[in-house]
């Protein structure tokens, strides 16, 4: 079932993965032609703005995704997410406050504007380095990565799971959400971090830049895609499910359940943070709002209503919930959003316990036994599964 | 795989564990010979769950000796490394992880490699292959192989999760109620199946069923309040008059 490799697997087994990157291929190629090479005025041209939205949709996929590696596969409900998220975003924002230079209100070439305006006399320590790009990339992953492997050694070495390991995620969450909001932190308080000019000297405002960033967030979620491919197809990926559906058996077969927990909660916090610092740059700004605890559980939802536990219903889901958000809250019903999100994620939990992903299945299962039960008139070779 | 130089495969001495002071365990003695078959009877709290728990290092016994092989203090090991040392638990409830095939259910118990890099990297090679093959055979699920173990039926399960034990290759397993919910014919091919078992292991089977004790022919112990009350051949048990008032009786 699954000792080929994992790409020839990818694209010869696995209908949907192929699908899912059919889709990535065409957005990935089509997208920069229609936006920089058909005129503004054709009814075919993409706008910037339109390309910025998906690109925002995508690594809403990508934080999604990494939830599902741990919710959907090893039964680790985080509610609080979003903070391995914003802290990748908050380590991007540094870099691009420094690039601004002195391009700031105040023209003040070291600090950025809103120290400036708090009358700080230096640059407080934490924020060396960060006027390099590799050291602030590196950042990048360090941060939420480290923030995810302090928190998960002591939760899951100290046994706590279910609803309490959920609490204390959306505890953890909340807790950098108030210390953010704080002005004397450094981070910009409540304004958080924006007016960045240029990423690597490309203009952020340039439609060459944006729809670069597009087509690396695209890259990126496809290879986050393909890691989280590769460890859930592989034993490794068996013992997560088996934690999942009976952990303590798993302990009895002599799996140390919280290494496995603690190495899929930091993969799942890299991903996470990857997608906060693609997503800075093309909304152009982060802020302490990116902590808060609703936020997290708006990627619960994501997760839920494309189908838990499928990898692809994660990202199917993400962009579908974000592009109904986009629609709604635009409109008349833009006061409703949130009865119709509730409303959303309500009607799935109980019609739907499989998401989006689990109407296709369905179908497509019931397609494959009438296959099946025509060819049972003819009898076949027994088929050696599992190997 | 018995080494003969080991006395006792197991070793429990003056074991104590009280919950909120209440006694699961009192004073309890017991010892395994390498290549055993021992059979465990007793009342529904007579603690024989807990005595499972503080072998497995699922819970840790306020005081006594727990000792595997003679030497190992098994107080001051962890689930984990405690199965990796080679003992096996079968739960009263089949726990076959149910999302997996049968067969991955037996990749997942092979023997070997525990830690997330070498899982993260594992192919069955050849020879492991060929021992889950043969386990198919032991257990009966062939022609199941590929089936999710959810789908199976619970006799099934219990074989599965047998079958998962001895592809760990412990020394002991501890086997907590196999026949609990079989039909008849499925508790005498299991009672066969534990004993073909047990030409190679030390086992346990804690049980009610009393055919089943019979059919395992084997010294059994009674357990009562926490404690052994008799131990022996199932006739010299079952005509013990304390035995007889507080569980056969019934």
């Amino acid at each position: 079932m699954s000792r080929k490799p994992i790409l020839q697997l990818l694209l010869t087994n696995d209908k949907a993965s192929r699908w899912l990157f059919i889709v990535m291929g065409v957005l990935g190629v089509l997208v920069p032609i229609l936006n920089l090479a058909v005129p503004a005025d054709s009814a075919f041209h993409v706008p910037t703005y339109m390309v910025t939205l998906i690109g925002k949709y995508l690594c809403f996929a990508m934080l999604a995704l990494a939830l599902d590696l741990i919710w959907g596969y090893c039964g680790i409900l985080s509610l609080g997410h979003g903070a391995f998220f914003a802290l990748g975003g908050y380590a991007m924002g540094m870099y691009l406050m420094r690039q601004i230079g002195d391009r700031g209100v105040y023209g003040n070439p070291v600090l950025p504007d809103f120290m400036v305006f708090l009358n700080w006399q230096e640059l407080p320590w934490y924020w060396y380095g960060f006027d390099n790009f590799g050291f602030a990339l590196l950042m990048v992953f360090l941060a939420p990565g480290l923030l995810a492997f302090l928190f998960g050694w002591l939760a899951f070495r100290s046994r706590v799971t279910g609803v309490y390991l959920s609490i204390i995620t959306q505890a953890l969450t909340y807790a950098l959400m108030l210390a953010f909001f704080r002005n004397d932190m450094g981070f910009g308080g409540n304004n958080g971090l924006t007016d960045f000019k240029d990423i690597l000297g490309f203009d952020l405002q340039a439609d060459s830049t944006r729809v670069s960033l597009f087509v690396i967030t695209l890259l990126c979620l496809a290879g986050a895609y393909i890691l989280c491919q590769y460890i859930t197809r592989s034993k490794a990926g068996r013992v997560l499910i088996s934690i999942r559906d009976a952990e303590s058996r798993t302990r009895f077969i002599g799996y140390k359940v919280e290494h496995y927990k603690l190495f899929v909660f930091v993969v799942s916090s890299l991903i996470a943070g990857l997608a906060g610092a693609l997503y800075v740059p093309q909304i152009g700004i982060i802020n302490p709002s990116e902590f808060n605890p609703l936020n997290s559980i708006e990627i619960v939802i994501w997760v839920a209503i494309g189908g838990r536990g499928t990898l692809y219903g994660a990202i199917i889901g993400a962009i579908l919930v974000n592009y109904a958000k986009t629609t709604f809250t635009s409109g008349v019903f833009a006061e409703y959003w949130l009865f119709i999100l509730g409303a959303l994620f309500v009607i799935t939990t109980i019609y739907l316990p499989r998401g989006v992903v689990g109407i296709l299945d369905g179908y497509r299962q019931k397609v494959a036994r009438k296959k099946a039960d025509q060819a049972a008139a003819t009898p076949v070779p027994q088929t050696a599964g599992g190997k | 795989m018995v080494e003969t130089k080991v006395q006792s495969i197991l070793y429990l001495n003056g074991v104590t564990k009280s919950f909120d002071g209440f006694k699961a365990i009192n004073n309890l003695s017991l010892d395994i010979r390498p290549g055993e078959l021992r059979a465990i009877i007793g009342p529904n709290g007579a603690g024989k769950s807990t005595m499972m728990d503080i072998i497995t290092g699922k819970t840790k016994p306020d005081e006594g000796e727990v000792k595997f092989r003679d030497v190992i203090d098994l107080t001051k090991h962890d689930e984990a490394e405690i199965a990796n040392m080679g003992i096996g638990r079968k739960f009263q409830k089949p726990t076959v992880i149910e999302s997996l095939s049968v067969w991955e259910n037996l990749e997942l118990a092979l023997a070997g490699h525990r830690n997330v890099f070498q899982t993260l990297f594992f192919k069955l090679d050849k020879a492991q292959i060929e021992r889950i093959e043969e386990i198919l055979l032991l257990i009966g699920l062939q022609e199941r192989r590929a089936e999710q173990a959810r789908n199976l039926s619970h006799g099934q399960k219990q074989w599965l999760e047998i079958g998962m034990l001895i592809i760990q290759d412990p020394e002991l397993l501890l086997v907590d109620e196999p026949a609990a919910g079989m039909t008849d014919y499925e508790t005498m091919e299991t009672a066969k199946l534990l004993k073909s078992i047990s030409e190679n292991h030390s086992v346990i089977v804690v049980e009610h069923d009393m055919d089943f004790i019979r059919a395992l022919d084997t010294k059994v112990t009674v357990l009562h309040e926490g404690s052994v009350l008799a131990e022996g051949t199932l006739d010299v048990v079952s005509s013990n008059p304390r035995v007889i008032e507080v569980y056969l009786g019934r």
